[in-house]
């Protein structure tokens, strides 16, 4: 990647990514944001995390890609009830790379 | 007069020890944090590296952004040749989700000086933030208590995003494979993680059907910025009618 788009995208990044950090937590000591903002912003994180998933599993080179050998969908399955059970990032990404690889080994 | 000015410093001393205790345990209850960011690290390192960032840059965004899922979805996204306005967006949408953690933490972490809030905001991550939640509230001193917890979190994630990139230049695991799903499987369990509602579950399977929906009928990323904000909005909706 060329180097100022790099800076671009860094100096992009760390502004998004710090504001909705620190603002709350600097202010809030102080007043609330409205109710209804609330309950929009709290849809968020499972929006924007389903909104990922879904065509990190199902989609191949822009297409719908319904089949066995798409082993991470297969894979899906099994690390959706590991996430279910532990709640917990760390054994379920080792466990969801370890159904994806006996998986591409069993198709 | 002396007795009391050394009861003073008595008192100082304790409130020093203290203070030393919560940065201690902050510390020490990290450990978990970076076993667990150790695999996710070391992956976006890798897939960093193959998909055209510099070992450099690899480890320079992890030191500046420090935010595992936004990176991840960065990479994917510079490899997919997205425009730099694109990525911010999409990195602003994936982290929006701190501002809700940081409000909570913000009961916890009132009235100090100043000084102390960009630190202390910089460091939230889903993982302090899970972790603190079910420790801060027994500390003495509660920002000592997240500064030791955060920032040794902090450097884990940069030390094994570093490992990932720096390691590439000798291993080439190629991309593809298994690495490939590290990103999935961590949106699975952050979104098993996020949901506490049957609300939140419909929204969840909407922006899924919208976002891959919109993925198929339109070009660029903008799917999944579509989707969430419909998605939301359709949450709201269902709240305010149940």
């Amino acid at each position: 990647m060329e180097i100022v788009k790099f800076m671009l995208m860094i100096v992009g990044m760390v502004l998004v990514t710090f504001i909705p950090r620190f603002l709350p937590l600097a202010l809030l000591g102080k007043k609330e944001l409205p109710e209804k903002v609330v309950l929009w912003l709290s849809f968020i994180p499972a929006a924007v995390l389903a909104a990922l998933l879904a065509p990190s599993i199902l989609l191949k080179n822009g297409s719908l890609y319904l089949s066995l050998e798409n082993t991470s969908l297969i894979a899906f399955f099994p690390t959706l009830l590991a996430a279910y059970k532990t709640k917990n990032i760390f054994y379920t990404v080792s466990g969801g790379l370890i159904f994806y690889l006996l998986i591409s080994f069993l198709f | 007069m002396q007795h009391r000015e050394e009861s003073i410093n008595k008192d100082n001393n304790l409130t020093a020890k203290l203070n030393d205790s919560s940065l201690k345990s902050g510390v020490k209850d990290a450990l978990p944090i970076i076993l667990g960011y150790l695999p996710i690290g070391i992956a976006y390192g890798m897939l960093a590296v193959n998909k055209g960032l510099t070992p450099l840059q690899t480890t320079a965004m992890s030191a500046f952004v420090f935010a595992g899922s936004a990176q991840l979805v960065s990479i994917e996204m510079i490899a997919a040749g997205a425009a730099v306005a694109a990525i911010v967006f999409m990195t602003f949408l994936v982290n929006l989700r701190h501002l809700l953690l940081s409000a909570s933490l913000s009961l916890h972490l009132r009235n100090l000086p100043l000084y102390y809030y960009p630190f202390l905001g910089f460091l939230i991550t889903d993982e302090s933030f899970a972790v603190a939640m079910s420790k801060i509230e027994s500390q003495k001193n509660k920002q000592r208590y997240f500064l030791g917890l955060g920032f040794t979190a902090y450097l884990g994630w940069v030390f094994s995003s570093a490992i990932g990139a720096f390691l590439t230049e000798f291993i080439d695991l190629g991309s593809g494979g298994a690495l490939d799903f590290v990103l999935p499987a961590m949106f699975v369990v952050l979104l098993v993680m996020q949901i506490s509602s049957r609300s939140e579950i419909i929204a969840a399977i909407f922006s899924a059907f919208a976002s891959l929906f919109l993925a198929l009928t339109i070009n660029g990323s903008w799917n999944i910025i579509l989707a969430t904000v419909l998605a939301a909005f359709l949450g709201v909706y269902i709240d305010g009618n149940s």
